[in-house]
């Protein structure tokens, strides 16, 4: 008699009827939502400000150089001392005082310029006034020495590497971003969702445990057929989960953007800086073609189909444990000591995807990983993108499928005799013991 | 009268710990067969492998006739002792799933159901969730889940606890009458007044081992020791040094009008309750002859002390 469907049935409608479940995945979004919202309007309200900078030049070099912007209005002072310009400065509330002392030469300019203020000021706003005063003064530096700065601009060269592999398909910098950005989301996914679907299904086998249904039903049922069905019941009410949050929260982004007018590029991740970084500054149209044609260099038919291969066999892998896990002990509580084996393979490949493979995607170390079966699913997804052999997907592909068969067989073994124990908590040695019953 | 089930010479070892050592016992059709055994004697072993839980490591067994298989799952009922429902499932939801899972079509479950909850006067439990129930409650739930798919073999291991006195009856009357209506039950249990009142076969293990088995009425005869509890109004003083000399007694205590001798007297293997009998009418008024049978406590007792 095959239950599995059934038992897949219920294992599904119980978590997806479940009210924790139900507001989890409504509200889950509703709340990243806004506090992205939150926070880009708070980044956007940071910068409205507008500051008061008053600037006592007593060199005279920088006349006209500082004109208002978005973020800084300029208050030049003139014939005023030092003490003086302070002292307005503080009764005016101004954000600070630009100091530029008298010099005698440019060549004193290096320790000519201060700046006082209250509070310690921004990072940022040092920094563009540095970088002001610096194009200015190294302008008027030249012209002194009677060098021509417009020959100097004119003879700067530009270089951009353009890459082609041997096939003859063109490639940009732009596209290893694409590349790690693909292969990094994709190793994450999956960690996330073994991490939380995993438990999911630990917690679900103590429940039968701790509820003493469960000889009940493994008198009508074999455990490898419950413990499957659980692993599969689960993760399809995980997959709904997951498809709900990227509606809802493809849908809500749409809807708060348009509605509060928050530009949500404002707030720039390290990534974005990392492909700004490698578009040397191309208008829109440009931008939105190399995006697009980033997309397509990548080897996409490859890429679904191992991300399906060793999402589902590196998630069943994992899974399997956690229910060998839940079935080991009573509740979960007891759970921490075997948990740490579980996490500690996990958390490697994701530290060893996000080091190595940006550094080298075909490196020793993350090949090597990619080929280790607890870590090859998230270190394999992640070099993917860059184009990986065959032969070494499908020799991943098949130690992985070989070794989760085998932990599938040893956590059946376990979960099989684990259900009826109650009491005490086992060891790992009693564990191993429990696969000769 | 044939066996329904039959289980021979199954030994099964966890590491180094013997649950089971060469057990046979063989269960008559339609009988109710009690297995009896103190806590750890292996009983829960046996009824796990009869439910193909666990694997025996040497012995086989038979139901009907043939050798256990996988969708012999049907034909029996298994209530274990440790038992519980999903706490957040609804009731009719729940029954419905693990009638399923006994390979029962959904209708025909939800048509049993619908029955046996309206005769039991459960009918409104159908929408609420175990959680909600008493303890007491979900146990008739779970009884009803057990015999639901008609199997021909029962096995109910500690039916009774967690019920009050009339519930208990309920459900006795109810196995009584699967019983009358073809059904072999096993029934485990430490209540020795049920297995009096219930049992007309028994089993009992003891560490591992079968040590006694057979049809009650029979073990009691094996088990009796000519012993007669009796009660006489004496003519003489001294009757009770006189029968101290003759038979081996005992005082004895029950209820009388009078105020007469009550004695235990244990007849030697060739002596008869007639000879006693006859020899008591010549020495006073006799008010109370009765034979004592050994109660299956005692026999319990007795049996896993010797061993």
């Amino acid at each position: 008699m095959n239950h599995l469907p059934l038992i897949i049935k219920r294992e599904y409608l119980n978590k997806v009827k479940n009210k924790a479940f139900l507001i989890m995945t409504i509200l889950s979004p509703l709340i990243f939502i806004a506090l992205i919202a939150v926070v880009a309007y708070l980044s956007q309200l940071n910068n409205d400000s507008q500051r008061q900078i008053s600037v006592l030049d007593e060199s005279g070099y920088l006349t006209g150089v500082f004109k208002d912007s978005e973020s800084i209005k300029y208050n030049i002072l003139t014939d005023k001392n030092l003490e003086n310009a302070k002292q307005i400065v503080k009764e005016a509330d101004n954000y600070g005082l630009l100091h530029i002392k008298k010099m005698n030469s440019l060549s004193e300019a290096k320790n000519s310029v201060e700046f006082y203020s209250e509070e310690t000021p921004s990072l940022s706003l040092i920094s563009d006034l540095e970088k002001l005063i610096e194009i200015e003064l190294t302008h008027k530096n030249l012209a002194e020495k009677n060098i021509d700065t417009k020959l100097i601009d004119d003879s700067k060269i530009n270089i951009d590497i353009t890459q082609e592999n041997f096939s003859g398909e063109k490639t940009s910098k732009f596209d290893s971003v694409v590349k790690l950005a693909f292969g990094g989301a994709a190793g994450y996914l999956l960690f996330m969702f073994i991490i939380i679907y995993g438990n999911m299904i630990m917690r679900s086998v103590i429940e039968e445990k701790t509820s003493r249904i469960i000889e009940v039903i493994i008198s009508s049922v074999k455990p490898i057929q419950l413990m499957l069905g659980k692993i599969i019941g689960t993760s399809l009410a995980g997959i709904t989960q997951f498809i709900i949050w990227l509606i809802l929260g493809g849908v809500l982004m749409v809807v708060v953007t348009a509605i509060f007018g928050i530009d949500m590029t404002q707030i720039q991740s390290p990534q974005q800086q990392m492909m700004q970084q490698a578009m040397t500054d191309p208008d829109a149209a440009e931008k939105a073609q190399i995006i697009f044609s980033a997309f397509f260099n990548l080897p996409l038919a490859n890429l679904i189909i191992a991300f399906l291969l060793f999402f589902i066999s590196g998630y069943l892998l994992y899974s399997s444990l956690y229910a060998a896990i839940g079935a080991a002990v009573d509740n979960e509580t007891d759970t921490q000591q075997f948990m740490l084996p579980i996490l500690m393979p996990l958390i490697l490949a994701v530290y060893v995807g996000m080091f190595t493979v940006i550094e080298d995607p075909h490196g020793t170390v993350s090949t090597v990983f990619s080929f280790i079966p607890f870590t090859s699913p998230v270190v394999m997804l992640m070099r993917i993108p860059f184009g990986v052999p065959l032969w070494q997907q499908i020799v991943s592909l098949l130690l992985l499928v070989g070794t989760f068969l085998f932990t599938v067989w040893f956590a059946a073994k376990i979960y099989r005799v684990g259900i009826l124990m109650y009491g005490k908590k086992p060891s790992y040695k009693e564990l191993i013991k429990w696969i000769k019953y | 009268m044939s066996n329904l089930l039959e289980v021979q010479s199954v030994s099964k070892k966890f590491g180094d710990f013997t649950a089971l050592n060469n057990v046979s016992i063989a269960v008559p059709k339609g009988s109710i067969f009690g297995l009896l055994g103190p806590n750890g004697a292996g009983k829960t072993t046996l009824i796990r492998i009869v439910n193909q839980i666990t694997m025996p490591d040497t012995g086989q067994v038979f139901l009907d006739g043939e050798t256990l298989k996988n969708h012999h799952i049907k034909d029996i009922g298994y209530l274990p002792e440790e038992r519980g429902l999903y706490k957040s499932m609804k009731v009719g939801e729940q029954a419905l799933y693990l009638a399923q899972l006994k390979g029962m079509d959904k209708s025909e479950a939800k048509k049993r159901l619908k029955m046996w909850f309206e005769r039991l006067e459960i009918g409104d439990w159908w929408n609420k969730k175990i959680q909600e129930l008493s303890k007491g409650m979900a146990q008739k739930i779970q009884f009803v889940v057990t015999v639901l798919h008609e199997p021909k073999l029962l096995i109910f291991d500690e039916p009774f606890s967690g019920f009050d006195p009339i519930n208990a009856n309920l459900i006795k009357d109810e196995i009584l009458r699967l019983r009358d209506e073809g059904a072999t039950v096993i029934f485990s249990t430490h209540r020795m007044e049920s297995v009096e009142e219930l049992c007309d076969h028994i089993a009992l293990l003891n560490k591992s081992n079968k040590i006694l088995d057979g049809n009650l009425m029979d073990v009691k005869r094996q088990y009796k020791t000519n012993t007669f509890e009796i009660g006489i109004n004496p003519k003489q003083d001294n009757l009770e040094q006189e029968l101290a000399q003759k038979f081996s007694i005992t005082p004895a205590s029950f209820k009388t009008l009078g105020n007469d001798l009550k004695l235990n007297i244990k007849l030697s293997e060739n002596e008869t309750a007639n000879d006693l009998l006859n020899y008591l009418t010549t020495k006073g008024q006799v008010s109370h002859f009765v034979e004592i049978i050994p109660s299956a406590n005692d026999i319990f007792i007795q049996t896993v002390k010797n061993n």
